[in-house]
């Protein structure tokens, strides 16, 4: 089932990262193929969030690799790794508040974010195109320039999504993209990760079950730092040891 | 009348250069020229603090910088051939240190100024950023450095006098003495200029791209990074720009004030600078320099008259500002600050809310049909605001 290592966009090869002798994750092996999307699920503490930090570089393993694209992600930095190809969208939606919708995607926006390229460079018009355009796809053209800050909770976490796109990442790790949101919205970020798909590599992470049955894509289960579990969300559901985690059927903690 | 409203503040600014060394006697016009100096190391607060988030403490070691090297030219120019500065006889030292030899040159010293103060806080600061040390520990860092410099500077009578620092006053410039009122007065101006051109600078920096990257900084670094952006070169940069503006400006103080000394460095003056930037208004730049001359302005007005209340008074206007005016002078205005003490006072003005509540005519025609009804029971359900993405 999984795919060998030269074709994966993502390998994590027994990762395992101890905080103070806690294994938040603990031998974790997980490989995503071009173009795959992935959803991610498990009980609260199951080392979700630090497997994001791992593949961005905020975390360092104690133990195991990272390879992304043949390359091992291991000691650089977080804004190396992102220039790799690698776009991360947060739990909680974090957008520049002080700065407008379309100053917080032209910041995003691909190319390059030296100093010097900031202050004496100018966008492009493909790059002017891209952000309108983006604005246009999460409906915040008419909120284009007024404060990030006074935007909805569910038009910041578009507005998120519409900065990871701007930035044209290969792979897309994507924290909990529909928290908070109205189901209208949630069927409509769900549509819109399944259409990123294909052209690029995304994985998300969830707590909302309808919403992964929706996505319809292979689902990795995590549970104390390792993979419990992969395989359709059908499958998944009615694994015994799955149940066993999320309702505690045996060791009631 | 928007045109007005872009030339006057400029009209406005020449005409004070022009009226106000006419009617303000010398010894006025000279402590405004110092407070406007001031505001150049304000404004370079202004960048790292207000819009970069960084709050450095030490500002005093660039400033001091910029001092020394337009001191020591001074004391070089004043020679004939062959001559000491007269207080190294006071120490025995016999010949000229070496690093004072370029200080005789007027275009080394020029450079010195800024390029001095702007690699040491670009050395400074590369090195703590690159650690990604911030916010409390990097003021406590900034403020250890101020004294070590200062303890230095101190200690060093063989080299540049110690604590009785370098006085500039008898020296002349263009055959001229320093401390005379027709130099000042070009000092003045010469303030002022740079005052607007450190301004223009600044807004330059701050308006576009570069200055959205640094109030991203400012406001969720780790957000940036993982958008591919190196908030250590940012930081590096930003933070020796305001070294080399506050070398320029302690540079300018230096010669209007006749004397540099350790003084320039002590903890209470680098934290002053941070008053000036907080009662003016984090992150608007003008009000960095309006800080600066309104409170040094104060201050020496009020300690003409009560010496010993001055630091009641100062300590009194940064408690008010972080209680009750969080953006400063500038950002209570800017945020409609004349509207609220109206609002006070019992007479609000309309707000115009979105979706334009109280302007909307159809809206202000239901309240007045539902005011003349006798029983306001209860207002009709607001009609949710339509457009939802």
């Amino acid at each position: 089932m999984t795919p060998s290592p030269s074709t994966a966009v993502l390998e994590l090869r027994q990762v395992s990262v101890n905080f103070d002798g806690f294994w938040a994750l603990n031998d974790l092996n997980l490989s995503l193929a071009p173009g795959e999307l992935r959803a991610v699920i498990g009980p609260n503490g199951a080392g979700k969030t630090t497997f994001l930090d791992v593949i961005t570089g905020k975390v360092r393993p104690t133990k195991g690799d990272v390879v992304f694209r043949g390359r091992s992600l291991l000691g650089i930095a977080e804004h190396r790794i992102a220039r790799l190809g690698i776009g991360r969208k947060f739990q909680a939606p974090r957008v520049y508040e002080n700065l407008t919708p379309r100053r917080n995607l032209e910041l995003a926006v691909k190319g390059s974010h030296g100093p010097l390229t900031l202050l004496f460079g100018r966008l492009d018009s493909r790059q002017r195109d891209r952000v309108q355009q983006l604005l246009a796809l999460v409906g915040l053209e008419a909120h284009g320039d007024q404060r990030a800050g006074s935007l909805s909770h569910g038009q910041k976490q578009w507005l998120e999504i519409a900065m990871l796109l701007a930035q044209d990442p290969d792979l897309l790790l994507v924290d909990e993209p529909v928290a908070g949101l109205s189901e209208e919205e949630t069927d409509r970020t769900g549509a819109l990760l399944r259409s990123l798909a294909g052209d690029h590599t995304v994985l998300v992470i969830e707590h909302d079950m309808d919403f992964i049955r929706e996505l319809g894509c292979p689902v990795t289960v995590l549970h104390e730092g390792h993979v419990l579990c992969e395989g359709p969300m059908d499958v998944v559901q009615n694994d015994p040891r799955v149940i066993e985690v999320y309702l505690g059927v045996e060791d009631d903690a | 009348m928007a045109k007005l409203r872009t030339w006057l503040p400029w009209l406005l600014l020449v005409a004070a250069g022009l009226i106000l060394p006419a009617i303000l006697p010398p010894f006025r016009l000279n402590l405004l020229g110092r407070f406007l100096s001031l505001g150049i190391v304000a404004l370079g607060i202004d960048l790292i603090w207000g819009f970069t988030g960084m709050l450095s403490l030490g500002q005093g070691i660039f400033f001091a910088l910029g001092g020394y090297a337009v001191g020591m030219h001074l004391q070089l120019s004043a020679l004939a051939p062959g001559e000491l500065p007269e207080f190294f006889g006071l120490y025995g030292v016999k010949a000229l240190p070496a690093f004072w030899q370029p200080f005789s040159s007027p275009l080394f010293t020029g450079l010195c100024i800024w390029v001095l103060p702007a690699l040491v806080a670009g050395v400074l600061g590369y090195l703590v950023f690159r650690n990604r040390i911030k916010g409390v520990y990097f003021s406590i860092l900034t403020q250890a450095a101020l004294l070590v410099f200062f303890n230095f500077f101190n200690g060093q009578q063989k080299l540049i006098n110690g604590t009785n620092g370098l006085k500039t006053d008898t020296a002349r410039i263009f055959g001229e003495l320093v401390g005379s009122d027709g130099m000042q007065r070009s000092l003045f101006w010469l303030t002022l200029l740079l005052v607007v051109a450190a301004w223009a600078l600044c807004r330059w920096l701050t308006r576009g791209r570069f200055g959205d990257a640094l109030i991203a900084i400012r406001d969720d670094e780790p957000r940036l990074r993982f958008t591919g952006y190196n908030p250590t070169a940012y930081k590096t940069l930003v933070f020796a720009i305001a070294g080399a503006m506050a070398g320029i400006s302690g540079a300018l103080y230096t010669v209007q004030s006749g004397i540099v000394s350790p003084q320039y460095m002590a903890v209470p003056f680098s934290i002053e600078m941070v008053i000036w930037v907080a009662v003016g208004g984090r992150g608007t730049l003008i009000g960095a320099v309006l800080g600066a001359v309104l409170i040094n302005y104060a201050k020496s007005l009020v300690s003409e008259q009560l010496p010993e209340t001055w630091l009641f008074i100062q300590g009194g206007l940064f408690l008010l500002v972080v209680t009750a005016l969080p953006d400063g002078l500038v950002g209570w205005w800017r945020q409609g600050g004349p509207r609220h003490i109206q609002a006070m006072v019992g007479w609000p003005p309309l707000a115009p809310t979105y979706p334009g509540l109280d302007l909307d005519p159809a809206v202000q025609a239901e309240r007045q049909a539902l005011s003349s009804q006798a029983s306001p029971a209860k207002a009709p359900p607001a009609s949710t605001p339509g457009g939802a993405p």
